[in-house]
């Protein structure tokens, strides 16, 4: 059968066909559509953990019990779970254990371009690099095959192109779900230095019989031959499919397996061609390896950029530079400039914007966090000062606090990242008697990967009920006394809440309520309109940043019925009374 | 052969959605297809793309700017930001229709005036129509993307019109399959440039 997938739904699914029992993982784009996937095929144990950390140690006991399963995260994620990673590679695994990581080269979604194919390193465990959702699909079923060959992990890296893209890929049937039962086996499962120094002896022997074999893998390493031997391309990933059209020409060594480095095979490859340049996206990781191995080539020391996603635009211009020639695209319309930028912004009525508006009206430091609030950095309200990590919201406040910094700090994170890693940074101002504000903006959701569902929504990610994890409770025995919650559309109140806990030398919680309306799919309240005689036209309701407020062709401000979401927020705003709820046929509530 | 379409649009417009019928309709006749869709921010208001290559033998999932066969754009300054993208005697299909990004109106930015006459002096094969007026004489708004999708059917003219009629079909849901014919035939037939 042959379907059009994506790589995302081939990685789903391959671990279908392969016979996995269970899957882990917490949403980030781009690998979150894996599991939104996996999960509408019968008979397969899904969940979102509450962490990428809590996916892979679960993953690793369902493993050492048997079964096959697969981890999900993006590349960040992967710092998150990092020291069960390490500890896993020594202790290796039963049931094929897949860690699915998803790059982001050109940083489409992410804080950083960090390439997982340095961790695959650090663990010592393979790593696999598709090309496409043909090889997403094939790669998934070959990496479970590696992982219980070996008894390792096995990461299998995708980047945001191939996730993203679909090509046509010929599926099979499952094959048997593994028998799971655990065996006691100490020496082997618990690491204690008497026992890990054994098994780091044989990560080493592990690494140097994985070498030889990914020489020989040819379903996964493999060249693709070319016309002409002056010069061979070594790469990996969705690369090789641009340099196959660019430059087709050239011999290709297809790394599918890139490490550990297949030695015998780069070395035949580097003697059958005149010039060798490596073109790989991310670290110049094989390249530098190739050079260890006393084969001269060209790559990010002179021909690739060292930055940014490797698109057919890039590898047009790195041809160039092979060739030394220096033709340029052949564009006959000109890119144009002047046209007004289309930034991503909160949707008409995100609660995220009315607890930001109301605290562009204190003079405080905001130390934010990931998610769909991170826009509140940009105008209007520009109401986010520092921003690192998930769960950093609150520590980053508490650090700046301890620093003795004068101005109070308002640290702020979403539910989904409360309870990924916010409980821990609220334990550390509480414990150590900070006195920063603390502000979780909770739309029960993850909204900004796509809504999924995590432990305070009260749902699994198949769409059963599940106890919904209290916020207020856990901050309660966390030892946090000051703790309200608020509707952030109640602006008066919210206002008054924000200037008590700010005030006060205690740490405190504000719990700021109220759904995603993208997400639950329907209006907030009633739509307002802008009455033209009572306007002023003094444009505050603008610093709102509403899209659903637009300028018209007179210079006043004006609401979209079709966009706006009826959440009051701009009728707050107006002090001249200018804007009130209109009945628009058809679309109440 | 291989042939690259080009949709843009605001984050929201259903430039998914037709991506998926062009790859489907492309499959249907028998070519190999990929596809490219930004996915990401849920929230709306971005400028998006999507892109789609259909032909013979493999190809990656992108083509190079200044490589693209049809551009089609359901926001009318969105197909000219990514104008430098079409080939040299490719077809434009825009759909007649401001979006006001919050950047034009914080005053941040301004939004150009004179659309109309631009698209017409960047783009020699010009497809221009107002969808959303013509979605809403079939009765429904939100009819507008299917409709840009048949006119720039007619700049693809290896995928028979059979193959047109069942990868839309492949991609509609229940109930809606009659509406959204008309409105592809529509677009289809509105599509001047041959
Ligand atoms: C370690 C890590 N894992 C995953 C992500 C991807 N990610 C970014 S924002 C976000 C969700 C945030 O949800 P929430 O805090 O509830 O905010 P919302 O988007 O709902 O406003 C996720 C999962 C990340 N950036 N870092
Ligand atoms: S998706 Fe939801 S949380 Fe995100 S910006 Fe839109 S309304 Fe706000
Ligand atoms: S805030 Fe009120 S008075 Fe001022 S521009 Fe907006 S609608 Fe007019
Ligand atoms: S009520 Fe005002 S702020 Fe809220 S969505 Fe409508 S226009 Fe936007």
């Amino acid at each position: 059968m042959r379907l059009l997938l994506t790589g995302n739904e081939a990685i789903a699914r391959g671990a279908w066909e392969g016979g996995v029992t269970a899957a882990f993982g917490y949403p980030g784009t781009p690998s979150t559509e894996i599991l939104e996937n996996l999960v509408k095929y019968d008979g397969v144990y899904c969940e979102w953990s509450p962490n990428e950390k809590v996916a892979l140690e679960a993953a690793a006991g369902a493993s050492i019990a048997g079964a096959r399963c697969i981890v999900t995260m993006k590349l960040v994620g992967l710092n998150v779970a990092a020291d069960p990673l390490m500890t896993l590679s020594y202790v290796g695994v039963r049931g094929g254990l897949v860690v699915v990581v998803a790059d982001d080269p050109g940083q489409h979604s992410s804080q950083t371009e960090q390439d997982t194919r340095h961790y695959a390193r650090l663990a010592k465990v393979p790593i696999l690099d598709p090309a496409d959702a043909v090889d997403a699909r094939a790669f998934m079923l070959e990496a479970f095959e590696l992982s219980e060959k070996y008894g390792c992990p096995v990461i299998l890296r995708t980047t945001t192109c191939v996730g993203h893209s679909r090509a046509l890929v010929e599926c099979g049937e499952p094959r048997p779900k593994n028998v799971t039962e655990f065996k006691k086996e100490p020496s082997r499962f618990v690491p204690l230095p008497l026992w890990g120094r054994k098994l780091r002896v044989k990560v080493e022997e592990r690494m140097d019989a994985q070498s030889a074999d990914a020489s020989s893998h040819a379903s996964l390493n493999h060249v693709i031959p070319g016309a002409a031997a002056d010069l061979g391309i070594i790469t990996c990933g969705i690369t090789a499919l641009y340099c196959r059209e660019l430059m087709p020409e050239a011999p290709v060594l297809k790394l599918g397996w890139p490490w550990p480095f297949p030695d015998s095979m780069i070395r035949e490859f580097a003697a059958s061609v005149k010039r060798v340049v490596v073109i790989e996206e991310g670290d110049p990781i094989l390249e530098e390896h190739v050079r260890s191995l006393g084969i001269a080539c060209s790559g990010k020391s002179d021909v690739v950029p060292r930055c940014g996603e490797l698109t057919p635009d890039r590898i047009f211009e790195i041809r160039e530079r092979l060739r030394g020639t220096n033709n340029e695209l052949p564009k006959p319309f000109p890119q144009a400039d002047g046209l007004p930028m289309r930034p991503p912004v909160f949707c008409p009525g995100c609660p995220h914007r009315a607890l930001f508006y109301a605290l562009t009206k204190f003079d405080v430091i905001v130390t934010g966090d990931i998610g769909c609030y991170s826009l509140a950095v940009f105008p209007p309200l520009e109401r986010t000062d520092v921003l690192i990590c998930m769960g950093g919201g609150f520590t980053l406040a508490h650090g700046l606090d301890k620093a003795g910094e004068k101005k109070k700090v308002v640290g702020v994170l979403g539910d989904s990242t409360f309870f990924h890693s916010g409980i821990t940074g609220l334990l550390d101002v509480v414990y150590n008697k900070g006195t920063s504000t603390l502000i979780v903006v909770d739309n029960s959701s993850t909204a900004m990967t796509g809504h999924q569902d995590h432990p305070g929504t009260g749902r699994t990610i198949s769409g059963e009920p599940a106890p919904a994890a209290s916020i207020e409770a856990i901050a309660r025995a966390c030892g946090m006394k000051r703790v309200t919650v608020c509707d952030p559309f109640d602006q008066e109140k919210l206002h008054k809440v924000l200037a008590e806990e700010i005030a006060a030398d205690e740490p405190s919680l504000i719990i700021s309520k109220a759904p995603c309306p993208l997400q639950i799919r329907r209006r907030l309240g009633t739509v307002r309109a802008i009455d033209a005689a009572k306007c002023r036209n003094c444009k505050a309701c603008l610093k709102c940043g509403c899209p659903a407020i637009v300028v018209t062709a007179d210079g006043k401000p004006a609401i979209d019925p079709q966009l706006c979401s009826g959440c009051r927020l701009c009728e707050s705003v107006c002090k001249f009374g200018a804007i009130a709820p209109v009945a628009v046929p058809g679309q109440e509530g | 052969m291989i042939k690259s379409i080009l949709l843009t649009g605001v984050g929201g417009q259903g430039i998914l959605f037709a991506a998926g019928i062009i790859a489907s309709a492309a499959e249907a006749a028998g070519f190999n297809v990929t596809t490219n869709e930004i996915h990401g921010m849920a929230q709306r208001g971005g400028s998006v793309t999507a892109q789609v290559r259909y032909g013979e033998g493999s190809f990656a999932p992108l083509a190079v700017s200044g490589g693209i066969d049809v551009i089609a754009a359901m926001e009318h300054i969105e197909a000219i930001r990514y104008a430098h993208w079409l080939k040299p005697g490719g077809l434009a299909v825009v759909a007649k229709l401001s979006v006001i990004p919050v950047t034009v109106t914080n005053g941040a930015c301004t939004y150009p005036a004179d659309v109309e006459e631009r698209l017409h002096a960047v783009f020699p094969r010009l497809v221009y129509l107002d969808c959303a007026a013509l979605a809403l004489e079939l009765g429904n708004a939100r009819l507008a993307n299917t409709i840009l999708t048949g006119a720039l059917s007619k700049g693809l003219p290896e995928i028979s019109e059979d193959h047109w009629r069942s990868g839309l079909l492949a991609r509609v849901k229940k109930g809606f399959e009659e509406a959204n014919l008309t409105a592809f035939w529509k677009g289809r037939m509105l599509c001047s440039d041959i």
